[in-house]
């Protein structure tokens, strides 16, 4: 079936989303984190009556302003990249997907851009309140968005709440609640905002970190550091626990997912968590000993992932291949099945056509007796069901250890930042300065796990990414791949050389031109 | 509620609020209107900074109206979302790019370290107000004229034209909506202008682009009009849902449908009495009128896109691929879920009301400008 797809317009179309999605991901989660420690810094303000309190919120608001439009700018292209560059996705599930996407309009960005003008342009027009209330609502509006876009990408990995509909030939929506809460989305939308939280909270202890590195603003950077290293240690405790959370859903409903995360190619029982790994470069589910040097925590992979010391863990080679002891069957079974159904579905639509019913029920039994399987019709091989390995295990890997040093990192900061002995310790400054960065890195990182862990699937079993796009030459596609290269690439150096030189003026100068 | 209303009643209002969105984000347009004037209504750097910010902070209410457009399309009727935006692939990536390009813009212009230098961020201002606005204009025009595609058994899109979408321009219908939004946006930029900045020099030359772009304003839209009601149109038959060309389809439309002529009239007089009493009678209102008249005629215009048995998004050259409001849909159960959601919709248009009353109540002049510490 998938002979008859191109397969580098896929590939193109994926990298083309992958870009815009990565770009758009360097911007939000400022976005959804410092909304939140600026209405904190505000609120201190609106209390205690201090100028200096609002310098400071000024200071960060200039900032947050700055990251604000390019996430816009950003943001509208993975909007209607849904409809550009997988319109088949957007039918076949946009029955579904189409409404968490138009909810997120409605409520969530009408939220954020009106307060935002009250938040800019309303410091000596209304009153303190009524600017306060509004900083917040800012900050509620843009994780109210987050909360949208999350529960249609949770969808993604665990489709809940719909059917298929043969007369249609697409997926349609049965209960909205239960897309709405379904384990997935919840802990989806907490474990990425904390995430956000725990960026913007480096992001502010960097730039503080600086001021006293080159002992400057120096009480703007005190105070910062006291609100950002709570706000963030409190997020990056919450973050691991959700995390857990995640990896816990990801192998109840995503066994694949799991096994190429933790390289894992024969199941076992008790298995280990790799805390750090190293794959050999011809790892394959045929050979038995896959790492080259590898360093694990016994049996706590299968307590995590199934509350249970001693469960079996499905490998990747279980997954292709069945396991008939673990009640497992075989990716070519479920294949053969999801051929017929597919089948099945053709004839069906084929005597429906003609106006012959008998027939047409017919066909449609067969088809609703293995359309669990349809998604499976599509590949040609087993093993077309795995995802990329490396590039999973390393990303998880590099998530998790950074999320640890994150927790560390926090402590160590508020714990000088309250004695007062911040400003000589250089090194500990240096090294906070470093870690802004490093928060990317894991949110990214984290994304890619997410992402690139889910494939071949863009809908997980029920729908395969290359028969999710547009149909279009794939010179096309390389080509307004390049255009957002260049386009954003260029976007991005403008505004990090605006935040830098905002950043060295300090919270008096820039702004005024 | 909702989910005792029939599915047809449920796609017709699902319509209608498309064709809300869709006649509010025109009118609110007078923000990329306005961006294509900053060089002629300003003469000097100070002008053009009073501009920028009496436009900059509107813009991302009509962006965002946009992008709600986008969702609500999705949502409502996927088969338009999959088959226009992947068929039409080079006319809507143009359109995006025109608008990714307006974001940052406001934002980077005067900031040191900009990277790209002012100039750049104000041509993006104006590639955003000129060809972003025209293109929508013709995109939108397809809805009517019609464009070649294929939809198969299970309705994935092929489109026959290897342009993908940019061949619409190539039609004079179609470039004639486009040019007649150009110019109406220009109006109601500089309509607002008048109204949202406390300048002589400004108003007085506002008024004269308000008279200068009437002209090919009426010129365009005359003829789109025109062309409009003499042309065959896409009807369907509801019980088969055969599609067929029918004559003066359109023209049968507006007579069918009278409260659509009367708003369409209405519109039209709005929108030409704004521009009178900004020309002739020095009213600083303008903008509600002609603004109001807007929303008016393109909503008119989307009833006569949708309703009465057309096809919205009709395909001249594969017929029955045509897709209309009941083909297009999502199923019956979408459709109310998100009817549910809709009800938000006036409380949301209540608090940007307020908001924007709070903000306005002084308006910008010189002073203002000097005094306030966040200015693009
Ligand atoms: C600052 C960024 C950051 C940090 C420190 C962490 N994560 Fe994370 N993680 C993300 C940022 C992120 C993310 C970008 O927000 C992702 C991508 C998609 C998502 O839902 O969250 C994610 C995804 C993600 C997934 C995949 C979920 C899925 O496939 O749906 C798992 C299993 C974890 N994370 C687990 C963890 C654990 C156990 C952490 C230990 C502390 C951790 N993450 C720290
Ligand atoms: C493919 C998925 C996504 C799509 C289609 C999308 C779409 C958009 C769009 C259209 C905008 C501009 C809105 C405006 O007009 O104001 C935007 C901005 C935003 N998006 Fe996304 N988005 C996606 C992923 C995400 C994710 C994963 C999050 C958070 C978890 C997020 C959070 C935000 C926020 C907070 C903004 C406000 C602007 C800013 O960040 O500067 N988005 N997004
Ligand atoms: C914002 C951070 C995100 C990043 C960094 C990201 C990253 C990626 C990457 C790397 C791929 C390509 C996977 C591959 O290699 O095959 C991808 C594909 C995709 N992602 Fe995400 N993603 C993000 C958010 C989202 C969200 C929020 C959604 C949905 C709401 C989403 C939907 C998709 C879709 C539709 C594709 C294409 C189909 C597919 O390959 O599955 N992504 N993304």
């Amino acid at each position: 079936m998938l002979g008859t797809i191109d397969l580098s317009l896929v590939d193109w179309s994926r990298a083309q989303f992958a870009l815009t999605a990565i770009y758009h991901w360097f911007f939000v989660p400022l976005t959804l984190g410092l909304s939140f420690l600026i209405a904190i810094m505000e609120t201190i303000y609106v209390r205690t009556g201090n100028e200096e309190w609002k310098r400071i919120t000024k200071f960060w608001m200039k900032l947050f302003g700055i990251n604000f439009a390019i996430g816009i700018a950003t943001g509208i292209i993975l909007e209607f990249e849904f409809g550009t560059n997988w319109s088949n996705y957007s039918w076949m599930v946009g029955d579904i997907f189409g409404a968490p996407l138009a909810i997120e309009g409605i409520f969530a960005f009408f939220l954020e851009s009106t307060f935002i003008a009250v938040m800019f342009f309303g410091w000596n027009k209304v009153s303190k309140k009524f600017h306060l209330t509004s900083t917040w609502l800012v900050a509620f509006g843009s994780n109210l968005s987050a909360l949208w876009i999350l529960v249609a990408n949770a969808w993604m990995q665990y489709p809940v709440g719909m059917h298929f509909n043969p007369g249609t030939a697409r997926s349609e929506m049965l209960n909205f609640w239960d897309v709405l809460f379904s384990p997935f989305a919840v802990n989806k939308f907490l474990h990425t905002v904390t995430s956000a939280y725990v960026v913007a909270a480096l992001f502010v202890l960097g730039i503080s970190a600086w001021y006293l590195y080159k002992k400057r603003e120096l009480l703007l950077a005190k105070r910062s550091i006291i609100v950002a290293a709570v706000f963030g240690l409190i997020s990056a405790l919450f973050l691991a626990m959700t995390g857990d959370g995640s990896a816990y859903l990801v192998a109840q409903k995503q066994p694949m997912k799991l096994a190429a995360m933790e390289g894992l190619y024969h199941g076992k029982k008790g298995a280990d968590l790799v805390v750090f790994g190293v794959l050999k470069n011809d790892a394959h589910k045929d050979s038995l000993d896959n790492f080259t040097f590898n360093l694990g925590i016994p049996k706590l992979l299968s307590a995590l992932g199934y509350k249970n010391s001693n469960a079996f863990v499905p490998g990747i080679k279980d997954l292709v291949d069945g396991n008939p002891k673990e009640n497992i069957m075989s990716a070519g079974a479920k294949i053969e099945k999801g051929r017929v159904a597919l089948a099945a579905l053709a004839s069906f639509k084929e005597f429906k056509k003609l106006k012959n019913q008998t027939k047409a029920d017919s066909a449609l039994g067969v088809f609703n007796a293995n359309s669990t399987y349809m998604g499976y019709g599509y590949f040609d091989t087993p093993e077309s069901i795995i995802p990329n390995v490396p590039l999973t295990f390393y990303s998880f890997r590099i998530m998790i250890l950074l999320g640890g040093f994150f927790i560390f990192l926090f402590m160590l900061v508020l714990y000088f930042a309250m004695k007062n002995k911040l400003e000589s310790k250089k090194l500990l400054l240096f090294i906070t300065m470093l870690s802004f960065p490093l928060g990317y890195l894991a949110s990214e990182t984290g994304w890619i796990v997410a992402e690139v862990g889910r494939q071949p699937w863009a809908i997980q079993d029920l729908l395969p990414t290359a028969v999710a796009t547009t149909h279009i030459g794939t010179s096309s596609v390389i080509t307004t791949f390049v255009i957002f290269a260049v386009l954003f690439t260029a976007l991005l150096i403008a505004e990090i050389k605006i935040m830098i030189s905002q950043i060295k003026s300090g919270p008096e100068g820039g702004d005024h031109v | 509620m909702f989910e005792t209303y029939s599915y047809l009643f449920l796609q017709q209002y699902w319509w209608v609020i498309e064709s809300l969105l869709a006649a509010l984000l025109v009118f609110l347009m007078f923000v990329q209107g306005g961006q294509t004037s900053l060089n002629t209504i300003a003469k000097t750097e100070e002008e053009k900074t009073m501009l920028v910010n009496a436009l900059g902070r509107k813009w991302e209410l009509t962006f965002t109206t946009l992008v709600t457009f986008g969702g609500a399309m999705f949502a409502a009727f996927p088969k338009f979302y999959s088959t226009s935006f992947g068929g039409a692939y080079w006319v809507w990536i143009a359109i995006l790019f025109c608008f990714i390009i307006q974001a940052v813009s406001y934002e980077f212009r005067r900031k040191p370290g900009n990277f790209l230098g002012q100039k750049v961020y104000e041509a993006f201002l104006f590639i955003n107000g000129s060809l972003g606005i025209f293109l929508i204009g013709t995109a939108v025009a397809t809805f009517f004229t019609g464009s070649d595609f294929k939809i198969n058994d299970y309705n994935q899109v092929e489109w026959l034209s290897s342009t993908r979408g940019l061949e619409a321009v190539l039609n004079i219908q179609n470039v004639a909506l486009g040019l007649g939004v150009f110019f109406l946006v220009r109006i109601l930029g500089a309509q607002y202008f008048i109204n949202n900045i406390n300048d002589e020099n400004i108003d007085a030359r506002s008024r004269k682009q308000v008279i200068y772009n009437s002209i090919p304003f009426l010129l365009f839209f005359l003829t789109f009009v025109g062309m409009l009601l003499f042309k065959d149109g896409f009807a369907y038959d509801t019980a088969t849902n055969n599609v067929y060309l029918e004559s003066y389809k359109y023209l049968h439309n507006l007579l069918q449908m009278p409260i659509v002529l009367i708003l369409f009239l209405f519109g039209v007089v709005f929108v030409l009495g704004g521009i009178f009493i900004t020309a002739f009678k020095r009213s600083k209102k303008g903008i509600w009128f002609s603004g109001l008249g807007t929303i008016f005629t393109v909503f008119a215009l989307f009833m006569l896109a949708g309703f009465n048995h057309t096809s919205f998004y009709p395909s001249a050259s594969n017929l029955q691929s045509s897709l209309t409001i009941e083909n297009s849909s999502s199923s019956h159960y979408t459709l109310a879920a998100m009817g549910y959601v809709s009800l938000f919709v006036p409380f949301v248009v209540l608090y940007i009301y307020v908001v924007w009353k709070a903000i306005d109540k002084k308006k910008i002049d010189k002073q203002e400008i000097k005094e306030n510490d966040h200015i693009y």
